[in-house]
C-alpha cells in the first residue's frame, strides 16, 4: 500500500499494463454500445474509442509515447491479422474465384478514382501542395500509405491522420450508402469499402456481413499493391 | 492455439523475410496472406499437411479470433490521430471535406464498376 497516491499513479502510468487494460477496457465498453445499437454505423467501435482514450490522456497529460508502449501489444496484431485474413478467403473461395474479373475491373477503377479524387478536389479547394501530397494515398493501410508519403518527401504524420480519418469515414457511411442505392450484393459492397477505406471499412465489413468482409479484406490487400505504384504516377500527371 | 498462432506468425515472419530481401513493394504480411492460404490448399491436396495447426479447425478458429476484433487493433493509431488534432485544425474544414466527398466517391465508383462487370460477365455466360 503507497502511502502517496500521487507516486502509485506515477508508478503505474508509466506502466505498460495500465495502457493496455485502458486500450481493452474502452475498446470493450465501445464495442458493447455498438453491439447493443445493432451496430449502427455511429456506433462505430474504432472511433468512439479513440477520442475517449484521447481525451483521457489529455486530461492526464500522458504523452502517446507512453500510451503507445502499453497499445503496442494491441497494434502488433494487425499483421497478423492480415495474414489470418487467408482463412476466410480460403473458406469463401469458390466465391471469390468466380468474381475474379470483377474485382480486377473494381480494383482499377477504385484506386485511381480514391487517388486522383482526392488529389483534384485538395488542389481545388487549395490546400498547400505538401498536404495535397500527404493526402494523396489516404485510402491504403497506414503503414503502406505512410511509406508512399515519406517517398513524396511529404509529411507522414500527416498522411496518417488522412488515413484513419479515411477509414472511419468510409465506415460510417458505407451502409447507409448502400442501403440507400438498393445494393444487395455483398460482394460489391465490401470491395467498395475495401478499396475506399482499408481496414477499417474492413473491419465494419466483417460486421455487417462475413462475405462483406471476405471482399473488402481482398480489395484491401490489393490496393495496397496497386496504390503504391499509383500515386507516383499520379502526382507527376495531376499536379503538373 | 498456440501452435495456430505461431503458424500465423511464421508466415508473416516469412512473408515480411521474403519482402525484404527480394525488395518486393508490397506489405510483408500480404505475403504472409498468401502463404497460409497456400498452405491450407494444399493441406486439401496433401493428407500428410493436416496435423498440428492446420488439422481440424485450429487454425480457422484461431484466425477468426483474430479477425472478430479487427476494429480494437485501429485503436492505438487511432489515438495517435487525436494527438494530432492541431494539424487538421491548421487545414480547416476543408480538409476533411475533401476526405469525405473522395470517400463518397470512391465507394461509388468501386461499387458502381462492380456490379456493371459482374452484370456483362453473367450475360457473357449466358449468351453463347
Amino acid at each position: 500500500m503507497s502511502d502517496n497516491p500521487f507516486s502509485l499513479w506515477v508508478y503505474l502510468s508509466q506502466s505498460p499494463l495500465l495502457w493496455l487494460t485502458v486500450t481493452l477496457l474502452v475498446y470493450a465498453i465501445a464495442d458493447a454500445v455498438s453491439i447493443w445499437t445493432h451496430r449502427h454505423p455511429l456506433a462505430n467501435p474504432v472511433l468512439h474509442s479513440m477520442w475517449i482514450i484521447g481525451v483521457f490522456l489529455k486530461l492526464t497529460n500522458t504523452s502517446y509515447t507512453t500510451y503507445f508502449g502499453g497499445a503496442q501489444f494491441v497494434h502488433f496484431l494487425l499483421g497478423p491479422a492480415t495474414v489470418a485474413l487467408a482463412v476466410p478467403l480460403y473458406e469463401n473461395r469458390k466465391v471469390v474465384a468466380s468474381a475474379i474479373l470483377p474485382m480486377l475491373v473494381a480494383l482499377a477503377a477504385g484506386s485511381v478514382t480514391a487517388v486522383a479524387s482526392v488529389v483534384l478536389l485538395a488542389e481545388a479547394a487549395g490546400l498547400p501542395r505538401e498536404v495535397v501530397l500527404s493526402m494523396a494515398p489516404k485510402s491504403v493501410t497506414a503503414g503502406v500509405a505512410m511509406g508512399i508519403s515519406e517517398s513524396l518527401h511529404a509529411d507522414p504524420s500527416l498522411t496518417a491522420v488522412a488515413v484513419i480519418l479515411t477509414g472511419i469515414m468510409g465506415a460510417i457511411t458505407v451502409t447507409p450508402l448502400m442501403n440507400w442505392m438498393g445494393i444487395t450484393d455483398f460482394r460489391a459492397r465490401g470491395f467498395a469499402v475495401g478499396i475506399a477505406a482499408h481496414g477499417i471499412g474492413t473491419a465494419r465489413a466483417f460486421q455487417v456481413d462475413a462475405v462483406a468482409g471476405v471482399f473488402a479484406g481482398i480489395a484491401m490487400s490489393l490496393n495496397a499493391l496497386v496504390t503504391s505504384l499509383l500515386v507516383p504516377l499520379a502526382v507527376t500527371f495531376l499536379l503538373r | 492455439m498456440i501452435a495456430s498462432f505461431s503458424l500465423i506468425l511464421l508466415c508473416q515472419l516469412a512473408g515480411e523475410a521474403l519482402v525484404r530481401g527480394l525488395g518486393l513493394p508490397m506489405p510483408g504480411p500480404v505475403i504472409g496472406l498468401m502463404l497460409l492460404l497456400l498452405l491450407l490448399l494444399l493441406r486439401d491436396r496433401f493428407a500428410v499437411l493436416a496435423r498440428g495447426p492446420l488439422q481440424g479447425d485450429s487454425v480457422e478458429s484461431t484466425s477468426r479470433g483474430l479477425l472478430t476484433n479487427l476494429s480494437l487493433l485501429f485503436v492505438p493509431a487511432g489515438v495517435g490521430v487525436v494527438q494530432k488534432l492541431d494539424l487538421i485544425v491548421d487545414h480547416g474544414i476543408a480538409f476533411l471535406g475533401v476526405l469525405a466527398i473522395s470517400v463518397l466517391i470512391t465507394l461509388l465508383v468501386t461499387v458502381a464498376t462492380f456490379l456493371l462487370a459482374s452484370r456483362l460477365m453473367t450475360r457473357g455466360q449466358q449468351s453463347p
